[in-house]
C-alpha cells in the first residue's frame, strides 16, 4: 500500500479502475467519431460565434454609436460582460493553482476542463476593452512603445493601463500552465493513435517520453507556477476592482471592492464549471472521475464565496448609511429602489439567497439542483456588475444628466456572440484534449481509489478489533 | 538499449533498489505519471528550476520598475492628478505582473529547453504503454554488450525483479 487516506474520506475515483482503464476512459471522447449531441452543440454555438463576428464588425464598421451607450452611461453591457467573463475566468486558475498548494486531490478531476474554461473565458473578456475602444486599429496604442509623439509614454498611474498588464498575464501563465499539464497526456494520446492523428498529437506533445528527470522538474515546475499564478489570481480581479475604486464616483469609491471582487469572481467561475462539468461528465460519461463528492466540494465553495459576496453587499449599504456621506447614501439608494431596483433585485435572489441552499447536504450532493443553481449564479453574478456599473452611472452629480439605458441590438448580439464564442472553443477543447488529467488521476488512484480506501477501511477495522494501535 | 516494463510502481521502485544494490548503471526510468520517492533511490538531485524563476522574476522586477521610473520620472515627466514625478505606489500593479509573467515565461521555456522538448521536437520512446500504464527501467548497452554476457546480466536482473516484458531495442 502506498499510501493511506483515511478511510472517512469519500473515494474520488470510483469504479474499480486501474491504470490502463483509466487511460481508455478518459482518451476514449477524443478517439471516438463525434456523437450527435455534439454535433448539434457545436452548430449552436458556432451560430453564435457568426453573430458575434456579424455584431462586432457591425460595431467597428458604423462605431461605437450603434450602440445605446450615452453621455452619461459610458459603460454598459461592454464592460459588464467584460468584468462578467474575467470573473468567471478565475476558477481554473484558482483550482489548480490554490488547490494545488493547499494539497486538494479532488482537483484532480476538474482542473483541466477549469483550466481551459479560464482561458477561453479570459479571450471572451479581452475582446470588449478592445471593442470598447471604438478604433480598435489603435489598440496598440496601450503598449508603452517608442512612438513618433515625443516618445509619449503610457499612464502607468491608471488602473486601466494596469489591467492591461494583469489581463495578458494572467493570460499567458494561466495558458502556460495548463499547456504544461497537458504535455504527458498528449504523450499518452499519442502513443495509443495512428496515422494522421499521430502525427498531430506527437507535434502537441513535445517530445516528451516520462523520463524520471523529467517527471521531477515538471512537478517542479508546477509547483512554483502554482505559487506564481496564486498572488496573479488575486491580483487580476483586485486589479479589476481597481478599474473602479480608485475613481471618485460615489458607489465605487470604496476599500471594500478588491476582497469583494476576488470572492465573486470565485464564486461566478465555480458556478460556470458546474454548469460545464456537469454536462461533460454526463455526456463523455466520466462520472468515475467527476463524482458527486467533486460537485459537493465546489458547491462549498460556492456557498463560501456567495456568502461572502453577500456580506459585502450589506456592508456596501451599512457604511453608506455609516458614512453620512449624501452622495455614496444615494448611489446606494438608487440602487436598490432606483430605476434599476430589477437589476438590485436579481442580484441580491441569485447571489446572497439562493446558494444558501446549500447549507443542505442532500441539496449540494443533488446534480439537477446544482445544474440549477449554477445557471442562477451566472445570471446574478452578470446582474452585479450590470448594477455597480450601469445603475450607478445613470444618476450622476447632476440630475440634468441623468438618464436611462437600454441596450441596443448590437450590444445584445455581442454579448449572446460572446457566448457562441466561449462554447465553440469548449467544444473543441472536448474532442482534442483529455479532458480530465490523466497522469494526475493515475497519481492518487492508490490512495483515493474505490478499491483501495476499501482496503485501507478493512485494514484499519481489522487492527481495531484486535486492539492493535493504528 | 534493453528495457524492462513493470506493471506496478511498488515493483518498479523495488528493482529500481535492486538494480543500485547490483551497481548496475540505470540510464533512465520512465513512468506514466511522477512516482513519489523514485528521485532520492535514483540519486536524482533536487531540480534547480526554481532558482531560474526566481532569477527571471527579479529581471521582471527590475525591467518593470526601472522602465516605468525612466519613462514617467526621466524621460518625459508629467503630472498626472497631481501625483508626484516618481508615484511608486502606482507601479506595484505593473511591476507584480511583470515579475509574475518574466519568472513564467523563463521557467517554462527553460523546462521546455533543459528537457530537450518543444514544439514538433519527437524523441524516440521505448514502448507506447509506458505513457500508459507500463513502468519501465532502461539500460545502456555498449556495442560489444548487445549479444555478449553483459546482456544476459540484464535479463537476469529483470527476471528476479518481476518485470513484466523485456526487449532490446537501438535507439
Amino acid at each position: 500500500m502506498s499510501a493511506i487516506t483515511s478511510p472517512i474520506r469519500e473515494p474520488l475515483v470510483k469504479g474499480n479502475k486501474n491504470y490502463h482503464q483509466i487511460t481508455e476512459d478518459i482518451c476514449a471522447p477524443t478517439e471516438r467519431a463525434p456523437s450527435v449531441a455534439w454535433v448539434l452543440a457545436f452548430m449552436v454555438s458556432v451560430g453564435f460565434l457568426a453573430l458575434f463576428a456579424f455584431t462586432v464588425i457591425w460595431t467597428i464598421w458604423i462605431g461605437i454609436g450603434s450602440w445605446n451607450l450615452n453621455r452619461t452611461i459610458g459603460w454598459g453591457w461592454d464592460i459588464t460582460n467584460f468584468v462578467w467573463w474575467v470573473g468567471i475566468g478565475h476558477a481554473g486558475t484558482l483550482i489548480s493553482a490554490i488547490l494545488l498548494l493547499f494539497r486538494q486531490k479532488w482537483r484532480t478531476g476538474v482542473n483541466r476542463a477549469a483550466e481551459a474554461m479560464t482561458i477561453f473565458a479570459v479571450m471572451c473578456a479581452g475582446q470588449f476593452p478592445l471593442i470598447h475602444m471604438g478604433r480598435i486599429w489603435l489598440a496598440f496604442f496601450v503598449f508603452p512603445y517608442p512612438n513618433t509623439r515625443g516618445p509619449l509614454w503610457v499612464n502607468f498611474n491608471s488602473p486601466l493601463l494596469w489591467d492591461v498588464f494583469a489581463i495578458s498575464t494572467y493570460f499567458t501563465v494561466s495558458l502556460l500552465f495548463w499547456y504544461t499539464g497537458l504535455v504527458p497526456d498528449f504523450a499518452t494520446v499519442r502513443d495509443r493513435a495512428k496515422g494522421i492523428r499521430k502525427k498531430l498529437y506527437n507535434v502537441l506533445s513535445f517530445g516528451w517520453t516520462g523520463s524520471a528527470k523529467h517527471w521531477q522538474r515538471w512537478e517542479s515546475l508546477s509547483l512554483v507556477l502554482a505559487g506564481l499564478a496564486t498572488p496573479l489570481v488575486l491580483s487580476v480581479h483586485t486589479i479589476v476592482s481597481f478599474d473602479f475604486a480608485t475613481s471618485v464616483i460615489p458607489g465605487w469609491h470604496t476599500t471594500i471592492f478588491p476582497p469583494y471582487f476576488v470572492a465573486g469572481a470565485i464564486f461566478s467561475g465555480f458556478a460556470m464549471v458546474q454548469t460545464l462539468m456537469l454536462m461533460v461528465r454526463k455526456v463523455l460519461k466520466l462520472q468515475d472521475y467527476i463524482t458527486i463528492g467533486h460537485i459537493e466540494s465546489m458547491n462549498k465553495v460556492i456557498l463560501l464565496t456567495g456568502t461572502i459576496v453577500g456580506v459585502a453587499y450589506l456592508t456596501e449599504l451599512f457604511i453608506a448609511w455609516y458614512s453620512g456621506y449624501v452622495y455614496e447614501q444615494f448611489a446606494f439608494y438608487n440602487r436598490a429602489l432606483g430605476p434599476y431596483w430589477w437589476a438590485y433585485f436579481a442580484m441580491m435572489t441569485c447571489n446572497l439567497v439562493s446558494p444558501q441552499i446549500f447549507w443542505f447536504r442532500n441539496m449540494r450532493r443533488n446534480v439537477f439542483v446544482t445544474f440549477v443553481m449554477s445557471i442562477f449564479v451566472n445570471i446574478g453574478m452578470w446582474f452585479e456588475r450590470f448594477v455597480i456599473i450601469a445603475t450607478t452611472l445613470a444618476r450622476d452629480y447632476l440630475p440634468s444628466s441623468w438618464s436611462y439605458y437600454v441596450p441596443s441590438w448590437v450590444e445584445v448580439g455581442i454579448f449572446l456572440g460572446s457566448l457562441g464564442l466561449f462554447f465553440t472553443l469548449f467544444l473543441i477543447f472536448v474532442r482534442v484534449a483529455p479532458v480530465v488529467a490523466i497522469a494526475e488521476i493515475k497519481s492518487i488512484l492508490k490512495s483515493n481509489g474505490d478499491q483501495y480506501v476499501e482496503q485501507n477501511k478493512k485494514y484499519i477495522e481489522e487492527k481495531q478489533f484486535s486492539g492493535q494501535q493504528v | 538499449m534493453i528495457f524492462g516494463l513493470y506493471d506496478d510502481e511498488t515493483d518498479l521502485l523495488s528493482a529500481v533498489r535492486t538494480a543500485k544494490e547490483k551497481h548496475l548503471e540505470i540510464m533512465d526510468v520512465f513512468t506514466p505519471f511522477p512516482v513519489h520517492g523514485l528521485d532520492p533511490i535514483l540519486g536524482l538531485k533536487e531540480s534547480r528550476l526554481h532558482i531560474v524563476g526566481f532569477i527571471f522574476g527579479m529581471i521582471g522586477t527590475i525591467t518593470a520598475f526601472g522602465f516605468m521610473t525612466w519613462a514617467l520620472a526621466s524621460d518625459w515627466p508629467i503630472i498626472y492628478g497631481g501625483k508626484p514625478y516618481w508615484p511608486v505606489p502606482s507601479f506595484i500593479p505593473v511591476t507584480f505582473e511583470l515579475t509574475v509573467l518574466f519568472a513564467s515565461i523563463g521557467m517554462v521555456v527553460t523546462f521546455y529547453t533543459v528537457c530537450g522538448m518543444g514544439p514538433g521536437v519527437s524523441n524516440p520512446t521505448l514502448h507506447d504503454r509506458i505513457t500508459d500504464d507500463k513502468f519501465c527501467v532502461a539500460f545502456q548497452l555498449s556495442e560489444g554488450e548487445e549479444k555478449g554476457e553483459e546482456k544476459n546480466k540484464y535479463e537476469e536482473y529483470f527476471e528476479s525483479t518481476g518485470a513484466t516484458l523485456v526487449e532490446t531495442k537501438t535507439i
